[in-house]
């Protein structure tokens, strides 16, 4: 099923761009594609959510202090090492689950595009500090 | 004409990989703009994504290299806690008109002492040291997908869009790092 799916893909391809007959190209499944979009879009809104949490909370600011060892980089040592995991583990995660899959990249990417808003505005000072 | 060991570490965080960083936006975004159909022979498709690849990687890696540095060497001489002296949070800032031994660049601006500096650290320093870690989380999706799709992304052009917004949001992000950056060295330097 998948295979017939991305044979198809592969032939609109060469009807849009002719060019490309001469590459030799495989077929290429959007399910790597679109794990990289959304996990990369889950990263960024972990961030923003970490550094508005962290001023809600006392007690998951000092958590995120405890990345930071004797370096002296404080919470942002937390917010941001938690961030790339989740980033990681999402795409890993989502990579695996869509392998040789097909999904519906464009939905996907309007959902990363959104987490993506939002994880910036988590990491503006005027929103988060309306929180202090 | 030479340069201390704090002052080289942040001419290599700002200065060595943040322009490097900007310059390869530029290479990355004018080689995607033009990977359109009927644009390329297959040997010029062949060099194009050639080119699209190192810049990508190298848009990746500064951009790594850039928020790594930035956070784990040069942040913490930033944030040094050194004006207190009994009650007063910033007396060893007193009458300073550059951050000291006695008084790093956070405490510095917080002091207020060389007028209205407050806000570099509490909107520019904050918003900076955040929002700056999320070019690499999107440059690396957005190499990835250069490398995944290769020239396949000349017949996808809504794949070809995503890929151009990644890197045009990861663009934003570090210029606002950069931005702020320049700003704080020049009213606060890390010395």
């Amino acid at each position: 099923m998948n295979n017939i799916q991305s044979q198809t893909v592969s032939q609109k391809d060469q009807e849009v761009a002719p060019e490309l007959g001469g590459l030799a190209l495989a077929p290429r499944a959007d399910g790597p594609g679109a794990a990289a979009i959304l996990a990369a879009g889950i990263g960024v809104f972990t961030l923003g959510l970490l550094t508005t949490l962290a001023v809600i909370s006392a007690s998951l600011k000092g958590f995120l202090e405890d990345f930071q060892g004797s370096v002296g980089v404080g919470s942002l040592a937390g917010k941001t090492t938690v961030a790339v995991v989740a980033w990681l583990v999402a795409w890993a995660g989502l990579a695996f689950a869509w392998k040789g899959k097909n999904p519906n990249v464009r939905r996907i990417f309007l959902v990363a595009l959104v987490l993506i808003v939002l994880g910036i505005i988590g990491t503006f000072p005027p929103f988060f500090e309306a929180f202090e | 004409m030479n340069l201390g060991y704090r002052e080289t570490w942040t001419v290599v965080h700002g200065l060595l990989l943040g322009t490097l960083f900007l310059l390869a936006f530029t290479g990355v975004l004018a080689s995607l703009w033009g990977l359109r159909p009927g644009r390329l022979t297959a040997a010029g498709i062949k060099e194009r994504i050639r080119i699209l690849y190192v810049g990508a990687w190298v848009m990746a890696t500064t951009a790594i290299g850039t928020v790594l540095t930035g956070t784990w060497i040069v942040y913490p001489w930033y944030r040094e806690k050194l004006a207190k002296i009994g009650e007063s949070a910033y007396a060893g800032c007193a009458g300073s008109v550059l951050p000291s031994a006695t008084c790093s660049p956070r405490d510095f601006l917080l002091s207020n002492t060389s007028g209205s500096t407050e806000s570099w650290h509490t909107f520019g320093m904050e918003w900076k040291e955040h929002v700056t870690w999320i070019a690499p989380i999107l440059a690396v999706a957005a190499a990835f997908l250069i490398t995944y799709y290769g020239p396949r992304l000349i017949a996808r052009r809504w794949l070809r869009m995503v890929v151009i917004v990644m890197f045009v949001c990861a663009f934003a992000a570090a210029v606002v790092g950069g931005a702020f950056g320049a700003f704080l060295t020049k009213i606060a330097p890390v010395i």
